[in-house]
Order: structure tokens, then sequence, then C-alpha cells
């Protein structure tokens, strides 16, 4: 059974959602990828605003293909998130509550997630063409000169997700492989 | 001497990036089919069904499978009696990139320079290799190269003295590190052998024969089937969610090397390890 969760993430959201679960996300959620994050962070460290409030936020790291017309976007599933890693604790130190995006963690991030109450996705890697049928309207609002490492806000619909770091930092890379073992015994 | 004009290059290069981002090769198919047969792990039976659905709409909506296209690593092995015409075989090529990437959505993910990083927004350069052959053929093969899976690539300078325990320890090593990362199951390359930079064209190029041919020497052969059981006895499983299912094949090519060296190449692909191949 899936858990069905609604934008924005609240505490009691971030509190609910354990290792291993599997989610349904609908809402508004932001994307960034590296050359995003570094301009988010530049912006932080010089006490500059944001161009978009990422209180209760998830932000996915994904880069889309361009859409078809009459298609709010292309093929769009996570990129790997370690490169995110350095840019991830100030974000999170200013309110942001998920991730999404697929590949291991830092301990940095780890550790700034079970502080702060933070959740951590994977979206399936590889299965951009289906994932892309989730998101219903997007739109660019941020940094349009880096293309498809542009900020855009999307709307989605039922996003399929697994909860792979939950806010006590429980990671579902290890759970989910020990569970695999298991059934061998 | 045959002529070959270049717009006729630039046309295949541009259909080859295309077809090869929309669509899941025949022997990646049969390897889904064999691996849900033989995975136990429910999460990763589903995995595996929801990457063939995610074929199946690549294919019938013509659209990428993977948001990252890739960059372009185009392979040409051009009979020395074909004599090429009407401008430059380099820039047809590229050509065909920025024509493929365009008219066919791709994602244009290339950077002109490594460290100032500004996107060229046609996602060249190709990376480009020739070879020269007898005979009046040109073949060309694209093969668009995810960077999830690249940057868990690597290459190592064992000794003579590691042998094939040496290589298999290296190749266990690599898979086990990159883990969930790039998009598991994976397509392993393997080079060993010649030099420095042979040994990761050669790793390159293993990503190019189907999954459904083992190299023609047993030796490699069979360290091929060793290999790939050892990899998925890992239980890495699909997305790293744990299961057998962490590569789908592994493919060896190797080449002559010095007295004092056995260099060792491991090039990752995620499933849809794409490529395409045209004759002119």
């Amino acid at each position: 059974m899936s858990k069905r969760i609604t934008m924005p993430l609240t505490e009691d959201k971030v509190k609910s959602l354990k290792v291993g679960d599997s989610v349904l996300l609908t809402g508004i959620i932001y994307t960034a990828r590296d050359a995003a994050h570094k301009r988010l962070v530049d912006l932080l460290e010089e006490g500059k605003e944001l161009p978009f409030d990422i209180e209760e936020q998830v932000i996915y790291y994904v880069g889309p293909t361009p859409a078809k017309e009459g298609q709010p976007i292309g093929s769009a599933g996570p990129t790997t998130s370690y490169r995110m890693d350095s840019y991830t604790p100030p974000l999170l130190e200013n309110g942001l509550k998920g991730m999404i995006g697929k590949g291991k963690r830092s301990d940095a991030v780890i550790n700034t997630m079970k502080k702060c109450g933070a959740v951590y996705f994977a979206a399936i890697g590889g299965a951009a063409a289906l994932t892309a049928k989730c998101v219903k309207t997007s739109e660019v609002i941020a940094y349009e000169d880096l293309g498809a490492e542009a900020i855009r806000k999307l709307y989605v619909e039922d996003l399929p997700l697994v909860v792979v770091i939950d806010a006590e930092g429980n990671n579902y890379y290890e759970i989910g492989q020990q569970e695999y073992f298991k059934t061998l015994r | 001497m045959r002529e070959l004009h270049v717009s006729k290059i630039t046309e295949t290069v541009k259909k080859l990036c295309i077809d090869a981002n929309y669509n899941l090769t025949d022997d990646i198919r049969e390897r889904f089919q064999e691996a849900k047969a033989k995975e136990s792990f429910p999460m990763a039976k589903n995995i595996i069904d929801i990457l063939i659905e995610n074929a199946d709409i690549a294919k019938n909506e013509e659209r990428p499978m993977c948001q990252d296209t890739g960059m372009a690593v185009v392979f040409l092995e051009v009979g020395q009696e074909v004599h090429i015409v009407g401008g430059s075989l380099e820039e047809a090529i590229h050509e065909g990139v920025r024509q493929g990437y365009t008219e066919g959505l791709l994602r244009k993910s290339v950077v002109s320079d490594p460290i100032e990083r500004i996107n060229t927004k046609d996602n060249t350069p190709a990376v480009i290799y020739y070879n020269v052959v007898p005979g009046d053929d040109f073949k060309v093969i694209v093969a668009p190269k995810g960077f999830g899976s690249e940057n868990m690539s690597q290459l190592k300078m064992l000794k003579p003295a590691d042998g094939i325990e040496g290589v298999k320890d290296f190749v266990l090593q690599v898979v086990r590190e990159a883990g969930p990362n790039p998009c598991p199951p994976i397509v392993v390359g393997i080079g060993i052998g010649g030099t420095f930079d042979k040994a990761a064209f050669l790793a390159k190029k293993a990503l190019l024969r189907s999954t459904s041919e083992r190299n023609e020497k047993p030796l490699y052969a069979e360290l091929e089937e060793e290999l790939l059981n050892a990899i998925n006895d890992l239980g890495i499983g699909p997305q790293g969610f744990g299961g057998r299912t962490t590569a789908l094949a592994v493919n060896i090519e190797t080449y002559g090397t010095h007295i004092a060296g056995l260099p060792v190449a491991v090039n990752i692909n995620c499933h849809a390890t794409r490529h395409g191949e045209a004759h002119i």
C-alpha cells in the first residue's frame, strides 16, 4: 500500500514517513540540479532571498528533456543525488523538508536531515518516460539561462516514490539489501 | 574508389541519436525476461516491470527512455576505399548530433569546457573514434552515454602478479562502490590490457556488443559469466533496493599489453545501454 502525501511537507508528514514506505506525492515541487544548487547556496551565503520559498518544500533533482508540443514536460527521471550533497545542508537548515533523487547521500546530509527533520525520496532511475506522466504542469521560475538545469515549478499527481532515508536517518539502501539476504536463508 | 557525401553521414548520425534514445534494444528486453524468471525478491521484480513499461511508453510515444540522453559517442569504421566528399567528416558528425538532439527533443547535456561549464545548447561536441579498415564499407555506431553510470566507472593499473583474481576483485569493488547510483540493473563493460587509454576505450567498446554474445575466447567468455554471477551475489538489486538483478550482462574486450602492466577499466552503463549502428 502506498501512502498518499500532499504538499507542503509539514513536520507531521515528515514524521509519518518511514524508511521503505512507498509514497504517491501530489502538489507543487521544485526542480534543481548542480548548477542551480550552486546559485541557491551562493544566495544564502550572501544573505539574499531565494527565487522561491523553500520552507516545507521538496526539491526534485531532475533536468528534463524538452517537452513535445502540447505536453507539460519531456522525460523526467531523477539524477544522481550525491552531486548535490555539498549544497544540501544549508538548504535543509533554511526549511527544505524533502529531496527526490536516486543514489547514496553523504553522512553530512543524513546528519542534517536528522537535525532539521527531512526526508530523502528515491524516484525510479531510468523510468523517465513513465515518471513524466505524473507531471501535470511545469513552469521555469528561475535561471532560464541554465537550460535543462533551470529551476522549474512542477505540479505533480501521484508521483511514485520510495522513502530511502527518513528523518531518523534509517537508510533503505542498507535495509532493503538486508531484507533480500534474509529471504535467501 | 566509392564516393560518400557528408550529408548522408549527418543524416545517419541524426537518426541513430534519436533511435538509440527512444528504443530499448531487443537483447536487453530478453535479459529483463530472464532476470524476472530468476528474481525472487518482490520489490526487484516490480522495478524490472516498471523499467519494461517505461521502455514501452518511450517506444510507443516516441520519447526518450531517460532524461539523460547522454553525450554522443560515435564510432566510425571507415573503409580505406571510401572517399568522403562535400565537406569535413568531423563537422558532418557534429552536425548530425546537433540535428538529432534538436529534432528528437533530446536533452542538451554538454558544456564546452569542463571548468567554465557553459552549455553548448546543441549537445556538441560528440566524442568520436575513427578506425580505418580494408574495403569500401562505412559503418557508424552512435552510443549516447549517460553520466549517472559514466561517473561510477573506474580504471586501475594492476600489476601482472595481480592476475585474473586481481581483475575480478577490482570489478566487484567498482560495482559495490557504485551501489544504487548508476540505476541498476547495469551492464558492465570491461577493458583489459593495452595502455591506460586503450583499456578505457576497450571498456567503452565492450558496451557496444550485444549482451546476447559472449567474448570469442573461452577464457573471457567464462570470466564474463563468472563476474555476472559474482556481481549478482552482491545483493544490490534493481535501484539498490535489494535483489539478485544488479547486472544484466558483463562484456569484456582485451588487447595485448606491456610485460610490466595489467590495465583494467570498468565502464558502467545503466540498463538502457543505448547504441545503434548503420552501414552507409
